[in-house]
């Protein structure tokens, strides 16, 4: 084939196959020496620690940085640091990630400033791990965690929810909807110095 | 483009200047700016405030190059979109002059130096010219350290445009819309220097019914729209170019849809109708058809009395067999496209073997149906025509109101060249005023009309006995253009297709034997009816005392046409094609669910009678137009009418053509003089753009900036009643009566004026009629 172009369909891969059918030299006496150094090899293995563990009865950490399931983070009053600006499913090469913004109210806020992530869902059917979300991510409102164990029966089980991927509430976090903090702005919240339980 | 487009309009032969523009020769017409000279070569130069349809201001210098004229260099760059070519100019771009490069570069840093890290929360961002052009044009770090200048944000300027201050490049591009397009200068530069800011007069809020143009041309993301604000982004929208179903001046329209939802509408690019503009409604009415409880299947009424549901089957034959034999009739709403209304046309002839179907859905008169049988499909009176008018006679027609785009077709010739404006209207409303229009009581007063001038006639007109007779005198007898504005989108559209009795499709009239042959051939039948046909208030009676037994409705207000109609629908056989549930549905036998424009193709005429075709915007939708539902009833009943689809509807529209055939003279109706009986004042009304009507439904930021209605009387009618400005009169008729605050006008003593149909002032349902003699006293 001069066009490398040309399709290869027509070649059925028959090139490839009557290649593989060739006698295989160096097949003579002469190499059985180098036989035996390959088993030896197995031999020795069998007395040396192994480096597999009996997952998923025994489970190991992952590396620090491992890439698992994402994680929508809160401030540490509880409100989301998400503003829905859809940087994350602008980076994704997968078209993993589907955002729907809506603004804060006085009486529903969800996180500080106009406006928040609505709808959020990570499809993870699509999602490769490749983490540029994260970098898009302005607020660092999306990291990752180090979650690898996403299998499951149905494709809707694998489209993960706002719900399923915001961080669990800790101690001195409120469930939003609520204010911001008496007397701070969304500024103060950029700036890290919110300190939990302000409203609680 | 412009060059072309002043070539166009001026005609005289043009001279032109050769220029060079980074080592490229180009040949522009005189007077074309540099900036865009550039374009025709493909070189973009970086701008903000530049803008074709406005005043040139030069306000932003995003847009420096280096020029020399007759080998004399200006010693500085100078900005590309305020200079006009000239001969032997010789232009370096950034791409060929390092001094432009240089320059450009330090004008986007100074634009960046208080512009905030917004873009994540800013709707522009993925659209953003300052985006764009500080990644093209700006330095690739910032050198700032300082803390930016920063603002409260956003302040709402009205109830549908917020301004984010901080992100405001001071392009001056929304204050020159505003003083220089819509006329509305509610909206101005304030202050000085790093806090010179767009601002709104206290007193006068931004009310403009053009205010939605501002948020599609600011560069930035400084203005916004409230209904759109955080909605989207700009890669998830899936853009339909379509166009306006909320009136006849027919803008195109660019519709974004996200997961099956309009989320905004933008006025689409058509320099011969709506250039790049459009008004408010069209821009942001588009939430009626998410807001009322949407017909979602077909129904029934059943022995119980109640709807019920039922499968397409079902209801189509129940529906086919209330219609067969029966003595039916058809109402057709404004809403109606070309397609659907040469389906109901076809319908109401060869299913229901009649003549009994009408289009109009307000007041009408036989004044009005014999001006549009035998004069309105003749007109053809273009926008170009009041480009080019030196003067035109608004009668029976507010355009601000009722046309938006008309209405800045015209202000755009009184602002360039004082183009002479009257109307009949009984005060000067704000249109008006900005119009600088001179007020006439009686048509046969209007002289000095040439073959130059333009008449535009209003649906109103026929509200008046006598008036469109002496509107078609006054054009014969001065040879002046005249041209028929319907106010909704559909009407001009329905007239063409033959909804109306006395036409068929093509302005064939019924009344030609040769004319009904011709249509019956084309559809396949043996004859059509030749009986005269009723008009919409005729079927109506006809209906309430029996002399009809069934009507076919689509898409009509009862209350748009008259108090009592829908009582008069009360005993007949009703089937009703609709989006939503209405006061139809409430009392219908059958309703068919039937596609809202974003969920189906067609076409609309503007009154030009020009095509707007639009395509299905949301491309999954399974709701059927009009006329595919209508030929399965026609199917169904064994007169089948064959308009399967949409596109087989408007090929069989293209082929059956038009009538060159003659067409019935007109009948002229006499001036009636109403005598206003003692003690009452004379009634008059037109409709606002943002008022209750339907399609208006679902969009409370939109309804936001409506004007306030108020009733206008007259100083002197104002002290006898003894009430001031503001202070609250009461108008009665036999039915009812309206309370509404007083505007003093300068009117005649025996007028008052009061808004159609908004809140507060409905006057059909409250008073009954829409002209006459009311009872007017303080409240
Ligand atoms: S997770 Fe981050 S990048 Fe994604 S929408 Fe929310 S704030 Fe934006
Ligand atoms: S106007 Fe443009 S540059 Fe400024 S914040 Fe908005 S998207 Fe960003
Ligand atoms: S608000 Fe927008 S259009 Fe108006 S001056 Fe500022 S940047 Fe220009
Ligand atoms: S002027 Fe008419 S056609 Fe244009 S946007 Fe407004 S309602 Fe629609
Ligand atoms: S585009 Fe030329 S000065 Fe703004």
């Amino acid at each position: 084939m001069d066009n490398p172009l040309t399709p290869r369909s027509n070649d059925l891969g028959l090139t490839a196959a009557s290649k593989a059918n060739t006698p295989i030299e160096n097949q003579d006496a002469k190499s059985f020496f180098a036989q035996l150094q390959g088993f030896w090899v197995t031999f020795i293995t069998m007395f040396k620690k192994v480096n597999t563990v009996e997952y998923p009865e025994v489970k190991e950490p992952t590396a620090e940085r491992f890439h698992g399931r994402h994680q929508l983070n809160r401030y540490e009053d509880g409100l989301e640091k998400c503003i829905g600006c859809e940087l994350c499913a602008w980076a994704c090469p997968a078209d993993a990630i589907l955002v729907e913004g809506e603004s804060n109210t006085e009486e529903a806020r969800f996180s500080p400033g106009e406006r928040y992530g609505k709808v959020y869902q990570i499809n993870y059917l699509r999602c490769v791990f490749c983490g540029l979300c994260i970098e898009a991510c302005p607020t660092r409102a999306l990291t990752m965690t180090n979650e690898y164990e996403l299998a499951d029966d149905s494709r809707k089980k694998l489209i993960f929810e706002k719900e399923d991927l915001l961080a669990p509430l800790k101690s001195g976090m409120l469930q939003p909807p609520h204010p911001m903090a008496e007397g701070k702005t969304h500024i103060d919240y950029y700036r890290g110095e919110i300190k939990g339980g302000s409203n609680g | 483009m412009v060059p072309e487009q002043a070539l166009l309009e001026t005609q005289a032969p043009v001279e032109m200047i050769t220029v060079v523009i980074d080592g490229f020769e180009v040949s522009v017409p005189k007077g074309t700016l540099v900036i865009r000279a550039a374009e025709k070569l493909g070189i973009q130069i970086p701008r903000f405030c530049d803008h074709p349809l406005l005043d040139p201001a030069g306000a932003c210098r995003q847009c420096l190059v280096d020029i020399e004229i007759n080998g004399r260099a200006f010693p500085k760059p100078q900005a590309s979109c305020t200079i006009p070519v000239e001969n032997n100019m010789i232009v370096k771009t950034q791409l060929t002059s390092p001094v432009a490069e240089k320059a450009q570069a330090g004008i986007m840093e100074f634009l960046l130096i208080n512009h905030p890290l917004d873009c994540p929360v800013c709707d522009k961002g993925g659209e953003c010219p300052l985006q764009n052009q500080a990644m093209s044009n700006g330095r690739p770090d910032s050198r700032y350290e300082g803390v930016k200048r920063t603002f409260e944000k956003p302040v709402p300027i009205s109830t549908q445009v917020l301004l984010d201050r901080e992100r405001c490049v001071l392009c001056a591009r929304c204050t020159r819309f505003s003083e220089q397009i819509a006329g509305d200068p509610f909206i101005t530069l304030n202050e000085r220097g790093a806090l010179q800011q767009v601002g709104i007069y206290a007193e006068d809020p931004f009310e403009s019914y053009y205010s939605g143009n501002t948020v599609q041309i600011c560069p930035v993301g400084a203005l916004t729209g409230a209904s759109y604000r955080f909605r989207a982004r700009p890669f998830d929208l899936v853009s339909v170019d379509s166009a306006c179903e909320h009136c006849a001046s027919g803008c195109a329209m660019r519709t974004d849809i996200r997961r099956g939802k309009t989320l905004r509408r933008l006025a689409g690019d058509d320099s011969s109708v709506n250039e790049e503009w459009n008004c408010d409604k069209g821009r942001w009415a588009f939430k009626y058809l998410t807001s009322r409880e949407r017909v979602t299947s077909p129904m029934i009424r059943g022995e119980d009395g109640e709807l019920h549901e039922a499968s397409w089957p079902e209801a189509i034959a129940f529906a086919a067999s209330g219609l067969k034999g029966k003595r039916a009739g058809v109402l057709v709403g404004g809403r109606a496209t070309v397609e659907d209304a040469y389906g109901y046309s076809k319908f109401a002839r060869v299913a229901l073997g009649t003549n009994d179907i009408d289009f109009r859905s307000r007041p009408h008169s036989d004044e009005e149906s014999s001006f549009l049988t035998s004069v309105a499909l003749g007109l053809k009176t273009t926008y170009k025509d009041i480009d080019k008018a030196d003067k035109v006679v608004l009668l029976g027609f507010e355009p601000e109101e009722e046309s938006p785009i008309v209405f800045l077709r015209i202000y755009k010739q009184v602002r360039k060249r004082a183009l002479a404006v009257i109307s009949d209207a009984p005060f000067a409303s704000r249109g008006s005023q900005k119009l600088n229009a001179e007020l006439v009581t009686e048509i046969s007063t209007i002289s000095g009309l040439t073959a130059k001038s333009v008449i535009l006639v209003g649906e109103r007109l026929a509200e008046k006995s006598g008036a469109l007779s002496s509107a078609l005198a006054l054009a014969e007898k001065s040879g002046a253009k005249l041209a028929w504005i319907p106010r909704r989108a559909g009407e001009r559209g329905a007239l063409s297709s033959g909804a109306i009795a006395t036409l068929l499709p093509g302005g064939r009239p019924v009344s030609e034997p040769s004319a009904r042959v011709d249509v019956a051939a084309a559809w396949s039948v043996d004859s059509l009816p030749s009986n005269p046909g009723r008009s919409t208030s005729e079927i109506l009676l006809a209906l309430s005392v029996n002399n009809l037994d069934a009507v076919v409705i689509g898409g009509v207000d009862p209350l748009d046409i008259s108090n009592e109609a829908l009582t008069q629908l009360l005993n007949s056989f009703v089937v009703s094609l609709e989006i939503s549930h209405s006061s139809v549905t409430a009392i219908a036998d059958v309703v068919l669910p039937v596609a809202a424009v974003v969920e189906k193709s067609g076409s609309f005429q503007d009154w030009q009678g020009s095509v707007r075709a639009f395509d299905k915007a949301i491309a999954d939708s399974l709701s059927r137009s009009d006329v595919r539902i209508l030929s399965m009833i026609a199917d169904e009943m064994g007169s089948p009418i064959n308009l399967p689809t949409v596109s087989a509807t408007a090929r069989e529209i293209a082929a059956l053509g038009l009538w060159d055939g003659s067409v019935s003279a007109f009948e002229k109706a006499a001036t009636e003089k109403s005598a206003i009986p003692e003690g009452k004042l004379n009634l008059t009304s037109w409709r606002l753009l943002l008022d209750l009507g339907t399609l208006q439904d679902g969009e409370a930021n939109l309804a936001g900036t409506a004007r306030k209605a108020s009733a206008h009387i007259s100083a002197t009618r104002a002290e006898k009643l003894g009430v001031k400005t503001g202070e609250e009169i009461s108008i009665s008729s036999d039915l009812g009566a309206i309370k509404l605050p007083v505007t003093i006008s300068d009117m005649s003593d025996q007028a008052i004026w009061v808004p159609r149909n908004s809140i507060g002032s409905q006057v059909i349902a409250n008073l009954g009629f829409v002209t006459g003699p009311v009872t007017v006293v303080k409240a």
